[in-house]
Order: structure tokens, then C-alpha cells, then sequence
């Protein structure tokens, strides 16, 4: 008995230590290409291999009868396949499918820079936005040294492809910002109101940007909001322009956090070290403050609040254009407020939702006077155009906006999103005259819109993105529907080229409202045609585009001496080439790059006579940034240099006789130079723990003092001319920047505070 | 009969029992006499890793298996030269890390491998991304430190790092060799709980501190 039970049990065992089966098979991708490092398994045993370089692979099994066999590798669909492992050899050839991943695919880049340190397709990171020596941490500046943006220094605001600044629109995570620049003061360029170091990402759209946006013909800087901080962190900031101070309190649990911060400016120290052309009576003073806070939610989403309110006051004389003895003297009170809550959230099933609410405030008071020599206000009523000169402008303005966004992630990377912006605003706006006569206007808006866009991935070569956005404004009264389209291809050298089109509409700009009769949109269309390659160290590319504008807005002067929009009959086009490359590797230890671009533009619009090419557009235009860090130094060396041939600049005035616009004197500035340079000291890179990391900065704008016309202002008869030049020559910046708490472990921060 | 088949069928089913801890056991010796040999063969890392992933999820429930996996996939990230793919391997190696991780919470060794899949992150772009991956390359090194105050790999990695990184980022051989000799003390001190647990890193440890002398 005992003996029939061993026999039984070695024959079991037997069986199962018995013959071995060999498999074995090519594993290729559905271009029949050998993949190598697959991972071949017999399903829920040991028995396995992966493949080598040629593809093939072959292992034995002991395993009998019906089994599953998989194979798996990072970025292809995994493979399983029912097999019957009998004695014989058995032969699997396996066909891989390679999925289409964000790593692998096709970025659809026409028309658009992304700055961030986390996309792949970014052209910028983060950091560059504030150690480029031009931008003077100026969140918008930066862009300025990437093609297609103007160097126009007289005012604010970027002038992307022919397209005036007010066609460019700025997005904070998803909401429109208005006044994101200081409030305009004439001649002198404003700086963008926000922080660069608020935002995590950035993407600058020259054109054919996404229906997820509008109301901008030429431009949408889409700017995005950092999550939760690293940690909690206290920051002190003294400069030759101001004194600041923050913190960013990092909830225990990393799920939440709340920071505040107050920025005083004063330029009066900076006024010692720059010489300004301007009589500054007022010397610029900003206050600002702003809150936040943030809260990881459970499904991984994230809400963020920020608010913002800032005050400044400035107040300027120039000498009076049209006489030798008067001056002209400008001042703005400005109060601002911007608040912004925005969530973002996994609804599970593939589906995500993107929400916001904004809401914002503005209010200037611009008062301006004709002075006489000893600084006091003088009214001149012959020749009347002196009494003009005197005059004083209330603007207050309200906006509010809803916007959601749902996205549903289909097989791959395959997405669609559609959504829905609501925008209010009211701007009310008073004329005072110099005699007390008051034009007060009021213009309400309310702006729906619906869009739907679908990023379309055929293969990890070939992608597409389809969109159209519908939008009604009540001051138009109108609809308008416009389609978005881009499509990508990239070649087997990794090289890419896209294609973008795209329809853009746009209300008229507060300033000439209300309008002197009914007006439609204004329209531009884009083609835009790009070949980018990018590696890791080194980008290149080349777009070529075409941009035609219809039913721009022509004014013309209205009972109050104003300029008022009086029809759509304006209409204009732009091309051009443009060309980028950035190289980290050619030379150690140096980052550069390197644009140009070349614009023809000519349009008719406001109060130009005829399509003519627009004031703020050069023909040529180029930038060079160059930055190295050493380390032993611990110091960064930031330089760039832009340059621009001269920009034509007109003399545009009414001639009563022929009842029109006429242009009397034309001419074209000068070439524009600017070099500038920064120098960052991080003394405290390194120290085990510090605490504080320090960061010295010193900035000069136009080192070399080279002469700069912007453009020309006229006296009223015409016979005379001045160039408008920058403030200064040259801007010199000296600051220091402390951060606290910068200790890495949780435990340190908890002690700390 | 009856007993004498419940008897067999028991003796079948404890034999089946100790083969198959005893295939475990030869498969994992096997696989990890193999990694000191395949340490600078990319390709042969890469195959170990499948291997010990094959191991794991045929066992389920052992930590073991998928922790040697996801130290297979780091280490051949950190031999990945192409740096657009380093990403990828490493998103893999913390798929591993993360099934270790929920067989075997608080783990000082598995805390050890999360580090290291930090700093393959970091080595993608490290002027770039030394704020996000430096400070959690450090989280995971001081947890692994509370979790097994006798385990010599942290501070070999710690050490490994400091060693690395510039004098002017407060590293070189000056503030490495402290923490390299204090895990070469835990070295000579430590015993690891079986055959199969990890027991590497010394030999590296004393030819870090042979550069630092």
C-alpha cells in the first residue's frame, strides 16, 4: 500500500518536474520593427524572458496545457494570448502596439510658446521669465525677446504679428484679467500688475490659439497658477524700487495652504540713480496686497483662491508741445481689485472639471493741466485747442465672469472639452472738460459663449485639433461663430510640422464706445504654417503665417471731441516668417537663443485715411538672450540685446476742408538697440540648510545708453515734432530677495515655526 | 486506503507547498546573485527586473519580489542615457515600489528605493528640478532612517549624494565621508533578516570612501 502511494506521489511530482517546454518567438512593433526589453510571462508563473535587441526571446516551462502568455513594455499596449503548451516547441510571435503617449506623440505647437518646467513641448522654463535681463520680472516682458512680438516701448502690452497691444488678452487660469497692466500713462510703458513668480506655466499664443478662448484678434497669454507650495516659506524683498514681504504657510498634512504678501513701491530712490526726461512731481507709489489659498481636494483636484488690490499714484509735467514756455502735466490716482477662485477636480470615468468665478474692480482718476513756468495751472481759450489741454477723466469699471470647462479623456490620449464663459462688465466713464462740461458714458456688456474643442491622436505621428466657439455680446448684439483648427505630423527624426487656422472675433475697445452707430465684430482669420525640432538641449523653429483682418473699427470725431468707433469698413493683413532657436548645448555652461521675425503688415483702421503699415510695427525684428550660471561663483549672468529696424510713424489729422482724415507729415524712426544685463548672487547656494536663502540681483536696462525713438508727437499746427524716447536712458536695478525656511525636512519647518 | 490517500494527498500538497517555497527561494537566490554580475548591463537589469516581476506577481504577496523589481527598473534608469525616456522607467520602478510598499508598510528599504526613483527624476533635468525631487529624495531617506535605525542604505545613499554634488552646493568628499563612514559601521553591524532580504551596497560604500580618502 505504502509503495502505491509513493509511486503515485513521485509520479506526481515527476509529472510536475518532467518535460519542459520550449518557447520562443519575435516580438515586433505594426511597423515590424524588433521591440527589445519586452517582458514575456506565462501567465501567473515564473516562467519568462524578456526580449533582447533583435526582439526575439525564448524560454522553457514545465507548465502543461492552457495557459495565458502576456507581454508587457513601458509605452505599448500590453499583449495576452491564450496558448496550449504541449511537449513540442511552441512559437509565439508577438505583434506590439505602441500606444500613443504625451511622451511620444506629436505636439500640437503651431502658433504657440509654452513656459513651464513640466511640459513637454515647452520652449521656456519658469525661471526664464525672471532672470531675462530685459523683462525686469515683468511677466509679459519675457515674451517679448520670442518672435513675433514688437519692441514697442511708449506703452504697455504685447503687439504680436501686426496686431495692436489691446488685440493681445491675458488669462489667469482660465479667466480673462482686465487692467493687467498698471493703468496707461502717456509715453511711458506700464508693467504688468502680477508677480511672476505666482504662476507655474505659461503659454504665449502668436496666433491660432484654442477655442477655449476669445475676444483677442491677435494674441492669448494663458497664464497658469501654482498648485500648493513646496513648503511653508516667509520671503522679504528690498529693492531700490520698493520693500515687499509674504508668506506661504504649508498646511501639516501638504493638503492645504495660505499665503498673503504686501508690496510697497516708491521710485524716488530709483529717481536718484536714473535720470528721467519727465518732471516726476508725483514720484510713482504702489501699494499692493494680495491673499491666497489652495486645498488639495480628495479626488486629487485642487481649489485656488486669489485676491488682489492694489493703489498708485503718479504724476507727471513734460514741456508743453505747442508753446516754449508751458507745460504739460499728467497725474493718475488707480485702484484696483482682482479676485479669482478657480477649481479643478476628477469627476471619475475619465471626466474632469475646470471652474472659475472672477470678479474685479477698476478706478482711475486721470487729471491734466496746462501749466505755465512756475508749476500752476493756466487755462488758454484762444487758440482753443490750449483749453483741450485742460481736462479731467473718471473711469470706474466692474467685471465679473463664470466660466466652467469639462474634459472627458477617451481611449488615449484622445480628449474632448466643451464649456461655457459668461462675462459681464460695466465701464463707466466721465469727460470732464475744462470748463466743467461733463460726458459721463456708461457701457455694460454681458458676453456669453459656448465652445467645444476635441484633441484628436490618430497615432503617436499624426494628431489634430478641432474646435469652434460661439459667442454673443449684447453691445453687438450679435453671434458669431468661430472654427479653430490644427493639425501636426511628426517625422521619423522627431521633427515636427503643424498647420493652424483659425477665426477670431472682437468687440470694440472701450475707449471709443459708445459708438456712432451699430457695430458688428471685428475679424481676423490665421494660417499658420510651423516646422519645430526639439531635443532636450536645443530647439528650432521656423512659422510662416498669413492674418487677415476685416471689419476693423474706423472712428471718427465725436460732439465731445472724442474718438468714437463709427463703422466696421476697416480691414488690414499681416505675413511674415519668424524663426527660434535655443541651445543649451554648443557651448558649456551657456543657455542662449536667438529670434527673428520678419512682419508686412498694412491695415485701415480708426482714424487712418488708407491701409497703411501702423505705428507699432517694424519690419524687422530680432533678440539675442544669452545666460550663464557658475557655480563656483554662485553667480547667474544674464544678457540679451534686441533689435528692431525703424517703425513708421505719421501725422494723422482732420482736415475740415475735405471733411476727412489726412495724413500731412510721415516719416520712420530710428533703428531700435537695447542691451541689457543682469547679474544673480545666491550666496547662500550650497549651505547645508540655510536660513535664508539670500538672492542679490543687479539690473541695468540699455547699458549702452543707445538712442531710442519710440515714435513722434505733433504739435497741433503740425510744425513741429518730438520724439517720444524712453523715461530714462538707462534703468539700473539693485535688489535683494530673502527667503526663510527654505529647510527641507517637514520636521525643521515645524520647529521653525 | 482512505487515510493512506488523505495521507498521500497531504504529503503531496506539503511537498507541493515546500516546492513551491522552494522554487521561491531558488528563483529569488538566483535572480539576486544575478544583480551584483548585470550591475553595468543595462539590458541584463532590465531583464532581472522582468524576472523578479514575474516572481511577484506570480506570489502576490510577497514584498520581496516586486522591491528587487523596482531597484532592477531605478537602476536601470539611472543607466538610461537618453533622458527623455528616464521619466517613463522610473514611473515604472514606483508602480513596483508602491505594491512592495502596500505588502510591507513603513519599510526602511522600500523607503530606500523611493529615494532613488526621486533622484532618477531629478537627474532628468537637476538644475530644473532640485526644489521638487531634492527635497523628496531627502523625505524618503529620513524616513527610511526612523524606519530601521540599523540599516546602513540610507546614509550609503545620502553619502552616494552628497559625494556627488558640487562643493559649492555644500557636497564633495568633505561633508560625504562623515555619512559614508557612519553606513559603513552599520555595514559591518548588519545582518539582514534572511538570504533573500536586501544586502547590498557595502562594496560601494567602501569604494566611495576609498575616492574620498
Amino acid at each position: 500500500m505504502m509503495k502505491r502511494a509513493l509511486l503515485l506521489l513521485t509520479l506526481f511530482t515527476g509529472l510536475k518536474l518532467g518535460a519542459q517546454t520550449r518557447v520562443l518567438g519575435k516580438i515586433t512593433d505594426n511597423r515590424g520593427n524588433p521591440v527589445a526589453g519586452v517582458s514575456i510571462t506565462l501567465k501567473s508563473s515564473y516562467d519568462g524572458a524578456t526580449s533582447d535587441s533583435l526582439g526575439n526571446f525564448s524560454f522553457t516551462s514545465a507548465e502543461k496545457g492552457k495557459q495565458i502568455i502576456e507581454a508587457s513594455i513601458v509605452g505599448y499596449r500590453p499583449f495576452s494570448q491564450e496558448v496550449t503548451l504541449g511537449s513540442a516547441e511552441l512559437l509565439v510571435n508577438i505583434s506590439m502596439k505602441e500606444l500613443v503617449t504625451e511622451l511620444k506623440a506629436v505636439v500640437i505647437s503651431a502658433g504657440s510658446f509654452v513656459a513651464s518646467d513640466k511640459n513637454k513641448g515647452a520652449v521656456l522654463n519658469a525661471i526664464d521669465i525672471v532672470t531675462t535681463p530685459s523683462a525686469n520680472g515683468d511677466v509679459t516682458s519675457a515674451f517679448k525677446t520670442l518672435p513675433g512680438t514688437q519692441q514697442v516701448g511708449e506703452s504697455e502690452g504685447l503687439f504680436v504679428r501686426g496686431g495692436s497691444a489691446t488685440e493681445s488678452k491675458i488669462y489667469m487660469d482660465g479667466n480673462l484679467v482686465n487692467n493687467f497692466f498698471y493703468s496707461s500713462t502717456p509715453g511711458i510703458a506700464t508693467r504688468g500688475r502680477f508677480n511672476p513668480f505666482l504662476f507655474k506655466g505659461t503659454i504665449f499664443s502668436s496666433g491660432g490659439y484654442s477655442a477655449l478662448y476669445g475676444q483677442a484678434l491677435s494674441s492669448a497669454l494663458i497664464l497658469e497658477s501654482k498648485d500648493l507650495p513646496d513648503r511653508t516659506e516667509a520671503d522679504l524683498a528690498i529693492s531700490v524700487v520698493g520693500l515687499g514681504g509674504g508668506i506661504q504657510k504649508l498646511a501639516k498634512n501638504k493638503k492645504a495652504s495660505w499665503g498673503i504678501s504686501y508690496n510697497y513701491t516708491n521710485l524716488w530712490l530709483a529717481f536718484k540713480f536714473n535720470k528721467y526726461k519727465q518732471d516726476f512731481y508725483t514720484i510713482p507709489e504702489y501699494h499692493q496686497g494680495d491673499a491666497n489659498f489652495r486645498i488639495k481636494t480628495k479626488s486629487g483636484g485642487m481649489i485656488k483662491y486669489y485676491g488682489y488690490i492694489s493703489s498708485n499714484k503718479t504724476a507727471f509735467r513734460n514741456p508743453d508741445i505747442d508753446s516754449a514756455v508751458l507745460k504739460d502735466a499728467f497725474s493718475i490716482n488707480n485702484l484696483n481689485t482682482y479676485q479669482n477662485i478657480n477649481w479643478r477636480d476628477n469627476l471619475g470615468n475619465g471626466w474632469r472639471l475646470n471652474a472659475g468665478i472672477s470678479f474685479s474692480t477698476n478706478k482711475d482718476d486721470i487729471l491734466n493741466e496746462l501749466q505755465d513756468a512756475s508749476n500752476n495751472k493756466t487755462l488758454i481759450t484762444t487758440p482753443i485747442f490750449y483749453a483741450f489741454k485742460n481736462f479731467q477723466v473718471q473711469n470706474r469699471a466692474l467685471y465679473a465672469q463664470a466660466r466652467a470647462v469639462a474634459e472627458k479623456k477617451l481611449n488615449g490620449l484622445n480628449t474632448i472639452r466643451f464649456g461655457s464663459d459668461y462675462f459681464y462688465s460695466k465701464e463707466k466713464s466721465t469727460y470732464i472738460l475744462y470748463d466743467g462740461t461733463r460726458f459721463p458714458g456708461t457701457v455694460k456688456d454681458n458676453l456669453v459663449s459656448v465652445f467645444a474643442e476635441a484633441d484628436i491622436y490618430i497615432t503617436n505621428s499624426l494628431a489634430a485639433k478641432l474646435g469652434s466657439r460661439l459667442e454673443h455680446s449684447d453691445l453687438v448684439g450679435k453671434w458669431n461663430l468661430a472654427p479653430r483648427a490644427s493639425i501636426a505630423y511628426k517625422f521619423a527624426d522627431n521633427s515636427q510640422a503643424s498647420f493652424a487656422y483659425g477665426l477670431f472675433y472682437q468687440n470694440p475697445e472701450r475707449r471709443y464706445l459708445p459708438a456712432l452707430a451699430s457695430l458688428d465684430y471685428s475679424r481676423a482669420a490665421h494660417y499658420i504654417l510651423q516646422y519645430q525640432k526639439l531635443t532636450s538641449q536645443r530647439t528650432f523653429r521656423v512659422e510662416a503665417f498669413y492674418k487677415k483682418y476685416s471689419d476693423l473699427y474706423k472712428t471718427t470725431v465725436s460732439l465731445g471731441g472724442q474718438e468714437a468707433a463709427s463703422s466696421n469698413n476697416g480691414f488690414g493683413d499681416a505675413k511674415g516668417v519668424e524663426l527660434f532657436w535655443r541651445d543649451r548645448k554648443t557651448f558649456k555652461d551657456v543657455d542662449y537663443w536667438i529670434s527673428y521675425s520678419y512682419l508686412d503688415t498694412k491695415r485701415d483702421y480708426l482714424n487712418y485715411p488708407y491701409a497703411i503699415t501702423p505705428s507699432f510695427a517694424a519690419n524687422h525684428t530680432a533678440s539675442l538672450v544669452v545666460k550663464r550660471f557658475v557655480v563656483p561663483w554662485k553667480t547667474g549672468f544674464n544678457l540679451s540685446y534686441s533689435f528692431a529696424t525703424g517703425r513708421p510713424y505719421y501725422r494723422i489729422a482732420y482736415d475740415n476742408a475735405q471733411s476727412k482724415y489726412v495724413i500731412t507729415d510721415a516719416g520712420k524712426t530710428i533703428n531700435y538697440n537695447s542691451m541689457s544685463f543682469s547679474v544673480n548672487y545666491l550666496p547662500a547656494l550650497g549651505k547645508k540648510n540655510p536660513k535664508v536663502f539670500t538672492v542679490w540681483v543687479l539690473g541695468v536696462n540699455n547699458v549702452l545708453g543707445q538712442n531710442q525713438v519710440f515714435n513722434y508727437n505733433y504739435s497741433n499746427d503740425g510744425s513741429r515734432k518730438v520724439p517720444v524716447t524712453p523715461p530714462s536712458k538707462r534703468f539700473i536695478f539693485i535688489g535683494c530677495f530673502l527667503s526663510f525656511g527654505v529647510d527641507r525636512t517637514q520636521d525643521a519647518i515645524n520647529n521653525n515655526l | 486506503m482512505k487515510k493512506i490517500i488523505l495521507a498521500v494527498a497531504f504529503l503531496y500538497a506539503a511537498t507541493a507547498v515546500s516546492a513551491q517555497s522552494e522554487r521561491y527561494m531558488a528563483a529569488m537566490k538566483n535572480n539576486i546573485a544575478a544583480i551584483d554580475t548585470s550591475f553595468r548591463n543595462p539590458a541584463n537589469l532590465l531583464s532581472l527586473a522582468n524576472n523578479f516581476e514575474r516572481i511577484a506577481n506570480a506570489e502576490k504577496n510577497q514584498w520581496l519580489p516586486y522591491y528587487y523589481a523596482a531597484l532592477c527598473q531605478v537602476n536601470y534608469a539611472y543607466m538610461e542615457q537618453d533622458k527623455s525616456k528616464i521619466d517613463a522607467i522610473a514611473d515604472k520602478a514606483t508602480l513596483l515600489i508602491d505594491k512592495a510598499d502596500s505588502l510591507s508598510p513603513d519599510n526602511s528599504e522600500i523607503s530606500c528605493v523611493k529615494s532613488m526613483i526621486a533622484s532618477s527624476h531629478m537627474m532628468v533635468n537637476p538644475m530644473q528640478r532640485y526644489m521638487e525631487y531634492g527635497a523628496e529624495i531627502n523625505l524618503h531617506l529620513d524616513a527610511a532612517m526612523k524606519q530601521d535605525p540599523n540599516n546602513p542604505r540610507p546614509e550609503y545613499l545620502k553619502g552616494q549624494g552628497l559625494k556627488y554634488t558640487p562643493e559649492q552646493f555644500g557636497g564633495g568628499c568633505a561633508t560625504a565621508k562623515p555619512v559614508l563612514q557612519a553606513s559603513l559601521d552599520k555595514y559591518n553591524a548588519f545582518k539582514p533578516a534572511s538570504e533573500l532580504h536586501p544586502n547590498w551596497g557595502k562594496q560601494r560604500v567602501e569604494l566611495l570612501l576609498g575616492e574620498c580618502k
